[in-house]
């Protein structure tokens, strides 16, 4: 099974990844796809920093749950508060409706991450 | 260590079904979404890979005595094509196990000893078949009784077509000539042919909703896979999950485990099971336990608050103090919420009693609700 990974976003090994246009943040079609039915997403708040590496909040399927960590730090500036009635986002448009957060982000950080094609092969 | 594989492991791969361990098996967890198939069952119907259930045949002339003395439930009661539903308890009445209790057709016997003798088929939940073989055998021998006693586990695969759907499609299934399966009735089994296969066909299942369990031939699996995976939805053990625990429906090893949840049926509410009047083992623990009262009790828990509740969360009350844990849990994908299975105190298990689980660390608001969930 192949999966989408869209060329302009960047990744963490830990499937999450981050557009370096707008700093939203989300997790990967392949994530969603391990996860199973994703029915509960609990996020931080605007105003929140995150750090990057480190957990911002945590995503549950009905099988598993799963932590969810920041692909770089910076500061929270939206939630997709859709996602807290429809859970399901996630799993149908992973790198669309389902982002999670936008961040206002240190762009220094963005080379620490993996693109695409290195990705790619990760979950190859 | 090595995963046994069931039967039809590679037919599960190539539909993309995704795998996890169990019971020492690698059995399909998810083919497409457990919230789609979990919808199926309720709503049409589903085919469950059971196969990684364990089998027993248990048949001679002392078959009933063995087995009235290793389960808790009455057998004497069962004439053939009965099932029932029963526990395997040790000396101080704790479950090793529960089981579902076939009586086969009685068996012819051989020149040596003529005649005719009942025989048996149990089904002891996946990863137990060895040890319950071996407690068989080692009683029987301890006890002198007569019967053979014969671990087909890897003889038998078996189905579970669980749904509203399932009935119709299981009987539409039989071959020409073989019985009404749909005169069947709940807790009752025949054999019957399958694309030219003599099954055992039942009808019992551990989702809810109406349907029959088949056992097949492990050789003919294939083919008779292939009868039910066409029009019923091919569901795995995610949605059995899910299935079973709306209903309160225990989980061997998980909702009871001799060693990290040891519990008798009384406490995991189950006394429907026991029947006192049989001598089996662990009898005498559970009749003091009958008569002075269970402390904990099996309860089902619905979160008011947002959050998965998941096995090994702990319960508090009001005061925050744990007085248990969630031994089952999930989203209910039908009911679209967080329901949970644990043990409680008996003087918290009234419906609407207020508690708390504690899910990553945070007391989420919850209350006591009869099973099956609404």
């Amino acid at each position: 099974m192949s999966f989408d990974v869209p060329e302009d976003l960047r990744y963490r090994e830990s499937h999450e990844w981050i557009d370096p246009e707008t700093g939203r943040v989300g997790i990967s079609e392949f994530a969603q796809d391990e996860l199973g039915d994703v029915v509960f997403v609990e996020l931080p708040g605007e105003g929140d920093a995150v750090e990057a590496g480190g957990e911002f909040g945590v995503v549950e399927s009905i099988k598993a749950v799963s932590d969810l960590y920041a692909p770089v730090s910076g500061e929270v500036v939206a939630v997709n508060e859709a996602l807290f009635d429809a859970p399901e986002l996630v799993n149908d448009d992973p790198f669309g409706d389902g982002w999670m957060l936008e961040l206002d982000f240190d762009e220094g950080e963005l080379d620490d991450l993996l693109s695409a094609d290195e990705y790619r092969d990760q979950i190859a | 260590m090595t995963l046994r594989n069931p039967p039809l492991r590679e037919v599960h791969a190539e539909r993309d079904a995704k795998f996890t361990e169990f019971g020492g098996w690698d059995m399909p967890v998810e083919f497409d979404s457990i919230r789609a198939e979990h919808a199926a069952v309720r709503e049409a119907a589903g085919v469950f890979d059971v196969s990684h259930m364990g089998e027993i045949e248990v048949a001679g002339p002392d078959a009933t005595a063995l087995l009235n003395r290793l389960t808790t439930n009455d057998v004497t009661a069962l004439s053939p094509g009965d099932a029932q539903y029963a526990a395997i308890t040790r000396e101080d009445g704790v479950m090793l196990d529960d089981t579902v209790v076939y009586r086969l057709p009685d068996e012819e016997r051989t020149d040596e000893t003529p005649g005719t003798v009942p025989a048996y088929l149990f089904i002891p939940n996946a990863g137990h078949d060895a040890e319950m073989h071996e407690r068989w055998v080692d009683h029987r021998d301890q006890w002198g009784l007569d019967c053979e006693v014969r671990n087909v586990t890897e003889d038998w695969a078996m189905f579970a077509v669980q749904g509203p759907e399932a009935p119709d499609l299981v009987a539409g299934a039989v071959d020409d000539g073989g019985p009404d399966v749909l005169d069947l009735p709940k807790f009752s089994a025949t054999f019957a042919p399958f694309a030219g296969v003599e099954c055992w066909v039942a009808r019992t299942g551990y989702t809810g909703e109406d349907g029959f369990e088949v056992l097949c031939p492990w050789a003919d699996a294939e083919a008779v896979w292939a009868l039910f995976a066409d029009d019923a939805t091919p569901c795995g053990l995610g949605a059995r999950d899910t299935l079973r625990i709306e209903q309160g429906f225990l989980l061997s090893g998980q909702d009871f485990h001799p060693e990290e949840e040891p519990r008798t049926p009384y406490e995991a509410d189950i006394g429907f099971a026991v029947d006192l009047d049989a001598e089996f083992v662990g009898r005498d623990a559970l009749a003091a336990q009958a008569e002075a009262g269970v402390e904990e009790t099996f309860v089902g828990i619905e979160l008011l608050d947002r959050g998965v509740p998941r096995h090994g969360y702990d319960v508090t009350n009001e005061d925050g103090h744990v007085v248990g844990t969630v031994t089952s849990g999930t989203m209910s994908p039908s009911l679209d919420k967080p329901i949970a299975l644990g043990y409680l105190p008996v003087d918290l298990t009234d419906p609407g009693t207020e508690v708390n689980v504690v899910v990553r660390g945070r007391e989420k608001r919850a209350k006591v609700v009869s099973v099956p969930f609404e």
